[in-house]
């Protein structure tokens, strides 16, 4: 085989492997990077699709926090600075720092209902580390 | 005594500079001479970096700020590194450390060439140094010196994070010295069998720490988060793992250039990228432009000289590939279907699946410059790495036997019908007998196929079985990487679709089933450690006959203000019982314990695939004993 017959089948492989993985890039970025909402957003822009995977941000609302019957999942109202609110569930464990008024970012879905199933849930770590989606939270006067 | 180290940081400055200087006016003897130098001062000044925390010194500024004195004495040597300035040290010293390796231990023959090696791993030194001295130093004094440090990152403090940061410092800094071959050798236009013996030794070198390192570094987050999984497709996670990728091509491309002096502009290419990926890898990570844990030094200023180190490097040595590369030999013929041709394919693919990998790692990055906010998960990657990679898989047994130049093809319907038919009884027993999906019971048939295939290469070569002990050692690595990537797959596999977690809200004495498993908690008590308090939950675990005590774990650290899960782990010999103990919570007035249990089947597959791969990389390390 000559060189370049050889390197043209290699650069044809090469570049087909890589029009492959842009393709699906293209279609798993589409279908799943998450988009972020903050209550704000949500009566802005309405609720995503059934089943779509987002992100949801805010605050804890203090004295939101309730637990169901069996204990294991935690419900929650998550605030900004906007009149407006998203109800969070979720099963598990609440992160190490997790706090009525605390910043909180939470992976899931939304239900027929608005409700906000979450299957992870990241709280704020410490003074160093902000979730970057999160704007600070106005101190009400 | 930090001033001493002050002092012996700025010497090895100038013996970098020197041996810089000496190595890129080719002299080999004097370079070398300037590398040992740079390194036994390097190492006295890490030293007292070392001893400063041991000590508790607080009048040092990065120990008050990063240590404390009830920390155990590992975590105290440990917190050395376990910050930015501290770990930048260390970069620094390991790579005056490859560089006086490389003194002692290049082989070439060629003075010129060696020299220049250690001229540019000199200037790779300088960049380092200059970096830690002016921009990041550890050796700042405070007065008044406070009385108590501010304590480490409590999730930090733990035996697999303390030597997470040496190891993969190890396999990133390594790679500069395979960046200082390549320059070397792209320099006087030799890239050729004598380089890539050179070259392939110290792309070892980097990989076997890089591997362990990556694995301790997961290890960590499998029982330190509490989260149960073992990969989050974290960007840190993926910045450690593209120069990996990329270092896995190199030395699959770099045995083409020692065997037949082809590929060798390519490996050039491979051995400066692998190093611009190292140093990417830090600068996602310093910079703070990424959300992570790692992020301890949000400092735009760090990130904007880190990049502009990376742009320096890269320009350097990819102008100098694009002068040098067309003058480099082809070496010899072969054809599409050839060894060649399948080393060619393992290239393209490992470099393919790298860059899905940093597109979806900076893909959030691009879309927040465009105006949104989003995050991209382990979905994106399950759709277009994991596919990629399982492609390169499949041929893997069945090209390893070609042969240089062109393959006999003789034996491929066997193959094909092997591997179909290893599949298709995969498939039946997946959905007919075990109740798993299909991407699973394929993944499955994938891990066995590597497995097998690598002990029929062994047999293939061997030809008699009385040979296979008297095979060269790299036969024997490249035999247990592949059989270490099988039993990966297979672990990986299994543990990701055959998870199970649940979350429990116990009292005490009260009992609830995970997998089989009936738990009942004893009780909760409050512990005491030396920097910590904690509260410690007995969980009895019942299973038929079988029976086990967990004791997660919830510590609170007072100088940190943090708490972090111990979780307790049981091995059943064929998967991990585990458990992570959350809050307590008030339900209907009564005090309950909420759990995390997972129960994560052949989960030890995967470390000890990686810990194959990695004891496989130092068998090829072995020189071939002398007939």
């Amino acid at each position: 085989m000559r060189a370049r017959t050889r390197r043209l089948y290699t650069f044809g492989i090469a570049a087909l492997l890589l029009l492959a993985a842009a393709v699906l890039a293209f279609f798993a970025l589409r279908e799943n990077a998450n988009l972020f909402y903050t209550p704000e957003i949500l009566a802005e822009k309405g609720q995503p699709e059934d089943g779509k995977v987002v992100k949801v941000g805010g605050w804890v609302e203090p004295g939101s926090l309730a637990y169901s019957e069996d204990g294991a999942t935690m419900i929650f109202t998550v605030i900004d600075n906007s009149p407006h609110t998203i109800r969070v569930s979720y099963t598990g464990i609440a992160p190490d720092l997790f706090r009525e008024g605390q910043g909180v970012v939470a992976t899931g879905q939304f239900g027929p209902e608005g409700a906000f199933t979450a299957r992870q849930i990241l709280a704020k770590h410490d003074e160093n580390y902000q979730p970057r989606e999160l704007k600070p939270l106005d101190v009400a006067g | 005594m930090i001033e001493l180290g002050h002092f012996a940081a700025f010497l090895a400055l100038a013996a970098a500079l020197a041996q810089g200087l000496f190595g890129l006016t080719g002299q080999r003897r004097l370079a070398g001479l300037a590398a040992y130098a740079g390194f036994a001062v390097m190492t006295l000044s890490f030293l007292t970096l070392v001893v400063a925390f041991a000590r508790s010194d607080f009048s040092v500024a990065l120990v008050a700020n990063n240590s404390h004195t009830l920390k155990p004495m590992l975590y105290k040597v440990a917190g050395a590194w376990g910050n930015h300035e501290g770990s930048m040290a260390l970069w620094c010293l390991v790579t005056l450390g490859f560089g006086a390796a490389g003194a002692l231990w290049m082989r070439t023959g060629r003075d010129l060439f060696e020299a220049r090696a250690l001229g540019i791993q000199g200037l790779l030194a300088v960049g380092a140094l200059a970096y830690l001295l002016f921009a990041s130093s550890p050796f700042l004094r405070l007065d008044p010196a406070p009385f108590q440090g501010a304590g480490l990152n409590p999730l930090l403090q733990d035996p697999a994070l303390s030597f997470h940061p040496p190891m993969l410092y190890l396999g990133y800094v390594g790679y500069s010295f395979v960046f200082a071959l390549a320059a070397a050798g792209m320099m006087e236009a030799r890239v050729d069998s004598v380089w890539a013996k050179e070259a392939r030794r110290w792309s070892l070198a980097a990989f076997i720490p890089l591997s362990l390192g990556i694995a301790l570094g997961s290890y960590w987050a499998y029982y330190e988060l509490g989260w149960g999984g073992w990969w989050f497709w974290d960007p840190v996670e993926n910045a450690s793992l593209m120069p990996w990728l990329i270092g896995a091509a190199l030395l699959h491309s770099v045995v083409v250039t020692e065997k037949r002096e082809g590929f060798g502009a390519w490996s050039a290419l491979l051995a400066v990228l692998a190093f611009l990926f190292s140093i990417m890898g830090a600068f996602l990570v310093r910079s703070g432009i990424l959300t992570s844990v790692h992020a301890f030094a949000v400092d735009p200023e760090r990130g904007t000289l880190l990049l502009f180190g990376l742009l320096t490097y890269g320009g350097f040595a990819l102008g100098l590939f694009a002068l040098r590369a067309p003058k480099l030999a082809g070496g010899k013929p072969w054809v599409l279907l050839s060894r060649e041709g399948a080393l060619m394919a393992n290239n393209i693919v490992l470099i393919v699946a790298a860059l899905t990998v940093l597109l979806g790692t900076l893909f959030p990055l691009m879309a927040e410059a465009a105006g949104r906010t989003i995050s991209v998960g382990e979905p994106y990657f399950n759709l277009t790495f994991t596919p990629m990679l399982a492609l390169l898989l499949v041929i893997l047994p069945v090209v390893q036997a070609w042969a240089w130049g062109k393959a006999d093809l003789k034996a491929w319907s066997k193959w094909a019908i092997g591997g179909a038919a290893l599949a298709l009884v995969f498939l039946a027993l997946g959905v007919g007998f075990w109740d798993i999906s299909i991407g699973a019971a394929l993944g499955l048939a994938l891990g066995i196929w590597l497995v097998f295939g690598a002990l029929w290469e062994v047999k293939r070569r061997a030809i008699t079985p009385g040979r296979i002990f008297r095979l060269p050692p790299r036969v024997w690595g490249m035999t247990l990487a592949h059989m270490g990537l099988g039993l990966f797959v297979i672990g990986a596999v299994v543990e990701t679709t055959g998870r199970y977690e649940t979350t429990v809200a116990l009292a005490e004495g009260g009992s609830g089933t995970v997998a089989g498993w009936t738990l009942t908690l004893d009780q909760v008590r409050a512990i005491e450690g030396p920097n910590w308090y904690a509260d410690r939950a007995q969980l009895m675990a019942t299973r038929g006959g079988a029976k086990a005590v967990l004791a997660p774990t919830k510590r609170y650290y007072p100088a940190a203000q943090m708490p972090t899960t111990e979780t307790a782990i049981h091995k059943t010999g064929t998967g991990d019982l585990y458990a992570a103990l959350g809050e307590q919570r008030i339900v209907d007035g009564e005090p309950r314990w909420v759990f995390r249990v997972y129960y994560n089947p052949l989960i030890d597959m995967v470390y000890f695939g990686v810990i194959l791969m990695a004891l496989g990389g130092a068998f090829s390390l072995w020189p071939r004993r002398k007939a």
